[in-house]
């Protein structure tokens, strides 16, 4: 592990922060912190790049423990570096700006110019060294922040909800050159965001925070078909999330019983993943153990695909569906229509 | 009305032809107010960092109070300062009442705290995330304070800028601790505000140009400072 953060509190003027957060984030990878705005996110990445200090808790550094002040927290903080959510960019050039850490760690001046060039190139800013910092646009801003804390040549990179407000073409491009830097560098980056979907534009493992404690961490794919409860389920985007009453491998929701593939008792919550449902005009003959009759109640685009409401005894589905199969489908509000989809395609938690 | 056009074509003649008096006075008051202004920064302004920089209990109080001070009265500065070079106040020994180093002093007492106040203005005003890029990037205490100096030095020129033009152009410390001794603590303001008393229209017109000319100058060096240099981020 590069970063072990252990059982962190934080309170600030009486609000807690943190709450005992742990979180291990292991060399190498593009580990993602996510979660909805306030949660703590920011605080927590303060915390991992040293800026702050936790009330209580434990910070390691490749299995270190750091020091609360003094020349090895420095020492080990230029190891470390930090892309905020709005940067700030110093008086002066692009160039200057990203020579800046560089001037204050000795480096000579042609070694200094060779990086500089190098990195410019690398973060798509060729041609930009002699603007003025003031001049860049936001996305052209975020890369010449994100070429300052790269051209350090940090073990671990921190950025803080680095395409918050930035229009979508630029968005897609910052995510698209970090992605590539991490494979190119090989550098553990730690990203907060509160976006799912950037998160699984670039992580490969992650976190998600509430209310200043992790709810659940491991791989985004983990994090996106496995989640551990409601609220994971709802920001990850999950939908026909439904309180149901578990009897062994049957659920109940309200009148409509459901096959699953875990042995369960008592009450919980269970999600269909709308992509998994399958439509037909007529009864299909297929081994999926959940087979339902209901009617259309609406139909409505999402993105390129479309989400059909279907009501089946009492509860509304939502069924995903593409453009392609709708036209198939010939359905309108009002038409009866036929439902399946696996047991084991349904999470419960 | 004609008379006030003779007296500001006088006034105008005796600005061109540099007219001893006039210009002597001038050049004391620049002197009177350069010397002030650089003895409050060099005091002032390195306290405008300390309490920027440093945590201490009451420090929002501190700021707070410092801010009210921009506005006191010049009469009441001059009153203080009075009483403590008066024979009886306790520097009263150094023989300094009506001379030029009361008004200095009376002077640094006025705009200290213009100086101070706008000093923690200009370092607030480049924001913490300054502070935390600079720290970010690898940092140090002592080169992040270093480089928010440098980042705010043009804003900090402002604030002396300012002060400056508050200790050129006040009237009751220069009177009342000066005592507007022809040749020797006449300074513009308490020269036009005799002049004006006597009748002497002419001289304290042109006089009054001048003042208008230097805190214009100051006007226009702050604004090139602010839109110049300070929108070069």
């Amino acid at each position: 592990m590069i970063l072990q953060m252990k059982n962190i509190r934080l309170k600030r003027e009486k609000n807690r922060i943190l709450n005992g957060v742990s979180l291990d984030v292991p060399e190498g990878c593009f580990f993602v912190l996510m979660g909805p705005t306030g949660c703590g996110k920011t605080t927590l990445l303060r915390l991992a790049g040293l800026l702050d200090r936790p009330d209580s808790g434990k910070i390691l550094f490749k299995g270190t423990s750091l020091p609360r002040k003094g020349k090895n927290l420095l020492q080990t903080r230029r190891r470390i570096a930090t892309m905020f959510q709005s940067p700030v960019m110093f008086r002066g050039t692009v160039s200057s700006n990203i020579a800046w850490g560089l001037k204050i760690r000795g480096i000579p001046k042609t070694e200094i110019i060779r990086r500089v060039e190098q990195i410019l190139g690398f973060v798509g800013l060729d041609g930009f060294a002699g603007r003025y910092a003031s001049t860049l646009s936001g996305g052209e801003k975020r890369r010449a922040a994100l070429a300052r804390a790269l051209v350090l040549e940090p073990e671990l990179l921190i950025l803080d909800e680095p395409t918050t407000s930035l229009d979508p073409a630029f968005k897609r491009d910052l995510l698209g050159r970090m992605k590539e830097i991490h494979a190119r560098t090989g550098t553990t980056f730690l990203m907060a965001t509160h976006d799912f979907t950037d998160a699984l534009a670039v992580g490969t493992v992650g976190a998600v925070m509430r209310d200043g404690l992790i709810e659940q961490s491991g791989s985004m794919d983990d994090i996106l078909f496995k989640p551990d409860n409601h609220f994971m389920a709802s920001f990850t985007g999950v939908r026909n999330i439904f309180p149901a009453e578990f009897q062994g491998f049957k659920a109940r929701i309200r009148e409509l019983s459901i096959a699953h593939a875990e042995d369960r008792h008592g009450h919980g919550f269970l999600a269909i993943p709308p992509e998994v449902i399958v439509l037909s005009l007529s009864p299909k003959i297929t081994s999926e153990r959940n087979r339902f009759t209901g009617v259309v109640k609406s139909i409505e685009r999402n993105g390129t695909n479309w989400d059909i409401v279907v009501e089946v005894a009492g509860v509304s589905l939502i069924v995903a569906i593409t453009t392609g199969a709708l036209n198939e489908l010939f359905i309108t509000p009002g038409s009866t229509i036929h439902l399946s989809f696996k047991a084991s395609a349904v999470h419960l938690f | 009305m004609t008379h006030l056009f003779e007296a500001f074509n006088i006034a105008l003649r005796m600005i061109v032809t540099g007219d001893s008096v006039v210009f002597s006075i001038a050049l004391r008051t620049l002197l009177i107010a350069s010397t002030s202004t650089l003895a409050a920064t060099l005091l002032f302004v390195p306290l405008g960092c300390m309490v920027h920089f440093s945590t201490f209990r009451g420090k929002r109080l501190a700021v707070g109070f410092i801010q009210t001070m921009y506005s006191v009265p010049t009469v009441f500065v001059g009153m203080l300062v009075f009483l403590m070079v008066s024979r009886s106040g306790p520097i009263g020994g150094m023989g300094l009442l009506f001379s030029p180093w009361a008004i200095i002093l009376g002077e640094i007492v006025l705009i200290a705290p213009i100086i101070t106040g706008l000093t923690i203005s200009a370092l607030q005003s480049t924001g913490k995330c300054l502070e935390d890029t600079a720290t970010a990037l690898g940092a140090g205490r002592g080169i992040m304070i270093l480089k928010v100096l440098t980042e705010a030095k043009y804003t900090m020129l402002t604030s002396v800028l300012m002060g400056f033009g508050r200790a050129v152009s006040e009237v009751g410390v220069a009177i009342m601790v000066g005592g507007n001794i022809s040749g020797y603590t006449r300074t513009l303001t308490t020269a036009i505000a005799l002049g004006v008393g006597k009748g002497e229209t002419a001289s304290s017109i042109a006089l009054g140009l001048i003042l208008l000319f230097l805190a214009m100058m100051v006007s226009i060096v702050v604004n090139l400072l602010q839109h110049g240099h300070g929108g070069e981020k």
